[in-house]
C-alpha cells in the first residue's frame, strides 16, 4: 500500500503498522491486504466488488478490520460488503474510510454494508471517516449501511466524521426482531462549504426492540448538515433519537425527526436542540485559565468526544 | 490585596447598578460581602472577575491594575471565580471541568477528594456530563469544586455558594473555607447572605444601592446585622 493509505489508516482504522487478527485493506478500489482468522473468514463476492465476512459463534470479542482508502483524484470506489455475523458471535467490526485528493477531479468511496445479524449475536461497529488532500476536487463518501437483527442481538454503531470531507450522504436501514437492540452514536463536524446529510430509517419489528440514535454535529464555516431519522414503531419497543447541533459562523443545520408509531405498546421519543456554544460556556471556561479559543476548541471536542 | 477604587457598572439599558465602590480585601483573610437583593453585589464580583467591564474605576491586585484584563488574563494571574448560577456542559464531563481547572489531568482519587470536599461522592460523578441531567444542587456542588482545584489561585470568589446546597454538604463546604483561610496566601470573597458564613469572616463588607455601606470586622459588623425579630432574624439592615 502507499504511504497516503498508511497515513489514513493510522487515523480512521487504529492502524500502527499491522492488524491483529482479520483483516481486509481496501485502496483506490483494489485489495492491498487481506487476513482471515480462525472464525473470522473473509472471502471476495463473485457478483459485485467487494467481499463477505462470515463471522462464526466462536469469535467472542474478536476485532476485524475492514477500512477502505482512496488516495487520489478520479477514483471512484464502489464496493459491497456483507457481514453475516452468525448466532451469539461477539464481534468489533473496525470500518474507517479515508478520501485523499491533490487534484481536480472528485475522489469518492461509497460503501455499501449489509449486517445480519444472528441471534443473541454481539457487534460493535466502528466507523470514522475523514477527508485530506488540498486537490478542489471533491472528498466524498457516501456510506449505505443495511442491518437485519435477529432476535436478541444487538448492535452499536459509533460513526464519526473528523473533517475534511466535502460531501458525505449515509444512509442507514434497519430492521429489528424480537428483543433485538440498535444503538447508533454519530458525531459530525463540517466546515467551509462542506455537506453531510444522515438518514436513518429504522423499522421495529419484533417486540421488546429498541432503538436509540443520537447524532452529535457541529457545523462551521458555510458548511450544511441535515440530519433526518425515521423511527417505525410496528410493536412492542422504544425508540428514541436525538439531534444536537453546534452551529458557528454561516454553518446551517437541518434537523427532520420523524416517528411513526402503529402499535399502541410502541413508545417513541425525539429530542433536537439546535444553537450556537452559549457564551457563557466560554465565559466559564475563561474563568478556568482558558483563552476563548482554546475555550470553544475544548467545548466542541467535548462535544463531539 | 485586592482594591476596588470608586468602581462604578451600569447596564446597557444605562441602569446604574454599581455607584463608586471603595472595597479593600486583605490578603489571606475572608472577606464577606452581604447586602440586601439587588444592591449589586453579584454585579461586583462579575465585574471583579472580569464578566463585567466597569464604566469607571480601578481594580488593584498586588499593585497591579487588572481593570482592563480579560477573564483570562485575571485566571492565570491567580484569580478563581464560581459563578451564582453554575453554567451546565453537554459533553464535558465533571472530571473534564476540574482537570481544566487544576491545569492537568486529575486521577479518578483526587476528583474523588475534591468532590468530596463539596459532599458529593465522588465515583458517582467522575464521568458524569456536567449537563442538565445532574441537579441544581449537584451543579452547585460541582462549580464550587472548580474554584478549589484552583490550587494556585491566590483570590477566591464565591457567589451565593450556600444557594442550593444541603445542610450536610454545606458544612462539608464551611470546613473547605476554613481550611483555606489557614493559608496565608490565600484570599476569600465570598458574596453571601448566609450567617454560618459570616461567622467564620474575617471582614465583612455590606452593599446596598451600588455602594458600600458599611465595612468592618466580623465583630463591628455581624452584630449589627441581625434583626432583632426571630421572623426575619438574617434579613439585613443597611442603614
Amino acid at each position: 500500500m502507499n504511504s497516503i493509505t498508511e497515513q489514513l489508516l493510522g487515523v480512521v482504522s487504529d492502524w500502527d503498522g499491522s492488524y491483529k487478527g482479520a483483516f481486509n485493506i481496501r485502496e483506490d478500489g483494489g485489495c492491498a491486504g487481506r487476513q482471515s482468522s480462525e472464525n473470522i473468514k473473509i472471502e471476495p463476492k463473485n457478483d459485485n466488488p467487494g467481499i463477505v465476512i462470515r463471522i462464526s459463534s466462536k469469535a467472542q470479542q474478536e476485532t476485524v478490520y475492514i477500512p477502505a482508502c482512496v488516495t487520489k483524484s478520479g477514483v471512484n470506489d464502489l464496493v459491497y460488503n456483507d457481514f453475516i455475523v452468525e448466532d451469539g458471535a461477539d464481534v468489533i467490526i473496525v470500518a474507517g474510510c479515508g478520501v485523499h485528493s491533490e487534484g481536480e477531479e472528485e475522489a469518492r468511496h461509497n460503501g455499501i454494508h449489509r449486517f445480519f445479524i444472528g441471534k443473541n449475536a454481539k457487534v460493535l461497529y466502528k466507523e470514522k471517516h475523514i477527508g485530506t488532500g488540498s486537490g478542489k476536487g471533491a472528498k466524498r463518501i457516501d456510506p449505505v449501511t443495511d442491518v437485519q437483527m435477529d432476535e436478541n442481538s444487538y448492535m452499536e454503531m459509533d460513526t464519526v466524521q473528523i473533517g475534511g470531507v466535502t460531501v458525505s450522504n449515509r444512509l442507514t436501514t434497519a430492521k429489528l426482531g424480537k428483543g433485538a437492540k440498535l444503538i447508533i452514536n454519530e458525531r459530525l463536524m463540517t466546515d467551509g462549504d462542506e455537506t453531510a446529510k444522515s438518514d436513518f430509517r429504522v423499522d421495529m419489528e419484533g417486540d421488546d426492540s429498541s432503538i436509540d440514535l443520537v447524532s452529535r454535529s457541529v457545523a462551521k464555516g458555510n458548511s450544511y448538515q441535515e440530519f433526518k431519522s425515521d423511527i417505525n414503531g410496528k410493536c412492542r419497543c422504544t425508540g428514541h433519537s436525538a439531534c444536537d447541533a453546534i452551529i458557528s459562523e454561516n454553518g446551517r443545520v437541518n434537523a427532520i425527526p420523524g416517528l411513526y408509531a402503529s402499535n399502541i405498546d410502541a413508545s417513541l421519543i425525539h429530542e433536537a436542540a439546535i444553537g450556537k456554544i452559549a457564551g457563557e460556556q466560554i465565559i466559564k471556561l475563561c474563568t478556568l485559565g482558558l483563552t476563548e479559543e482554546e475555550a470553544e476548541r475544548r467545548i466542541i471536542d467535548g462535544f463531539l468526544k | 490585596m485586592l482594591q476596588l477604587k470608586n468602581i462604578q457598572w451600569e447596564t446597557e439599558t444605562g441602569e446604574k447598578i454599581l455607584n463608586g465602590i471603595d472595597l479593600t480585601v486583605p490578603d489571606g483573610k475572608l472577606t464577606v460581602i452581604t447586602g440586601p437583593n439587588g444592591g449589586g453585589k453579584t454585579s461586583l464580583a462579575k465585574v471583579i472577575a472580569g464578566l463585567y467591564k466597569p464604566s469607571g474605576g480601578q481594580i488593584i491586585i498586588d499593585d497591579n491594575d487588572i481593570t482592563d484584563w480579560s477573564i483570562t488574563e485575571r485566571s492565570k494571574n491567580g484569580l478563581a471565580y464560581a459563578f451564582q448560577q453554575p453554567v451546565r456542559f453537554k459533553g464535558l464531563t465533571v472530571r473534564d471541568l476540574l482537570s481544566i481547572s487544576a491545569e492537568r489531568e486529575l486521577s479518578s482519587a483526587e476528583v474523588c477528594h475534591m468532590l468530596s470536599e463539596v459532599g458529593l461522592c465522588g465515583r458517582d460523578y467522575i464521568n458524569r456530563e456536567a449537563d442538565a441531567s445532574l441537579s441544581g444542587g449537584e451543579s452547585k456542588r460541582i462549580e464550587i469544586a472548580t474554584v478549589l482545584a484552583r490550587k494556585d489561585a491566590t483570590l477566591l470568589v464565591f457567589d451565593e455558594p450556600e444557594a442550593g446546597i444541603d445542610l450536610w454538604s454545606f458544612t462539608s463546604l464551611i470546613e473547605a473555607f476554613e481550611n483555606i483561610k489557614k493559608d496565608n496566601n490565600r484570599s476569600l470573597l465570598i458574596i453571601s447572605h448566609q450567617e454560618r458564613i459570616m461567622n467564620i469572616a474575617d471582614y465583612i463588607a455590606v452593599v446596598s444601592g451600588g455602594k458600600v455601606v458599611k465595612m468592618g470586622t466580623r465583630e463591628e459588623i455581624f452584630p449589627t446585622l441581625i434583626d432583632k425579630t426571630a421572623a426575619t432574624r438574617c434579613s439585613l439592615r443597611t442603614n
